[in-house]
């Protein structure tokens, strides 16, 4: 049941982030991300963690591709010219990715990782909540200041003057 | 039921999915997609990692939280970046962009 469901979600994500590199249009790429991250979240609901599913579905789905299509609409040439989309690497690209992604799956298959005893699924919200007030209060903060910045940064980079 | 290899091998393609793309689009934008895939590819590391290795202290997760914060800020920036490329020289190809270059 669960290794079904798995395969499932994989099966979502790796056709649609194949879309997302390979389509022609970027606004139909950005549709397909939002499907590719979608699986994302049903990945980490596999996984117990709710809480990041949650984060995923707000802040990707909902944030930064809405954001990305912003821009497609912002500075849209793309609809009705007839223009390349790739460079002209694609298929030394594509051959070495291909030969890292055997490289990654034999060293994964190949490592022995010790697993832990299987623990109960419970929710997280509270456990996260406390570490990051406790334990990591300090990466907490600066993580928030780096995203003000980012987004004054953005701001100022993006104004008309 | 699913091992950690399973979500290991998953998060292996998507991120050799994201590198192809990164090399191979000339859109600036897509660009930006293809990371977004990678570190979602390194999400789903962490928190495979963190349920398989250590359940009880869920420090994946935790990083994946600042991950999230990151790419958030970083698609942000770029996305402001790809605006003001494309008001001032009007394209948004990654190619055609080598004023730094000499």
């Amino acid at each position: 049941m669960e290794l079904g469901v798995f395969y499932i979600l994989a099966a979502v994500i790796v056709v649609s982030g194949l879309l997302v590199v390979t389509l022609k249009n970027i606004f139909h790429s950005a549709l397909m991300l939002i499907l590719c991250l979608f699986g994302v979240a049903g990945i980490y609901i596999l996984l117990h963690a709710d809480f990041l599913a949650a984060v995923q579905v707000l802040l990707y789905v909902g944030g930064v591709t809405i954001l990305m299509i912003f821009a497609i609409m912002v500075t849209h040439q793309l609809t009705g010219k007839k223009i390349k989309h790739y460079n002209e690497q694609p298929v030394p690209a594509g051959l070495i990715i291909l030969s890292l992604l055997i490289l990654l799956i034999v060293s994964i298959t190949r490592t022995a990782f010790e697993v832990a005893d299987k623990a109960e699924p419970m929710p997280t919200v509270a456990v996260i909540g406390r570490a990051l007030m406790t334990d990591y209060v300090l990466p907490f903060e600066v993580v928030s200041v780096v995203l003000l910045v980012a987004l004054i940064g953005a701001i100022v980079i993006a104004r008309r003057d | 039921m699913a091992t950690l290899e399973h979500y290991l091998i998953l998060s292996a393609i998507l991120f050799c999915i994201g590198v192809f793309g990164l090399l191979s689009r000339r859109n600036a934008v897509g660009i930006l997609m293809s990371i977004e895939l990678m570190f979602n590819s390194a999400n789903i590391n962490f928190v495979a990692f963190s349920k398989f290795i250590n359940p009880d202290i869920l420090t994946g997760q935790i990083f994946s939280v600042f991950v999230i914060a990151i790419a958030a800020a970083e698609a942000a920036v770029g996305l402001a970046i790809v605006v003001l490329l494309y008001r001032n020289f009007d394209i948004v190809n990654i190619d055609k962009i080598n004023f730094m270059k000499w």
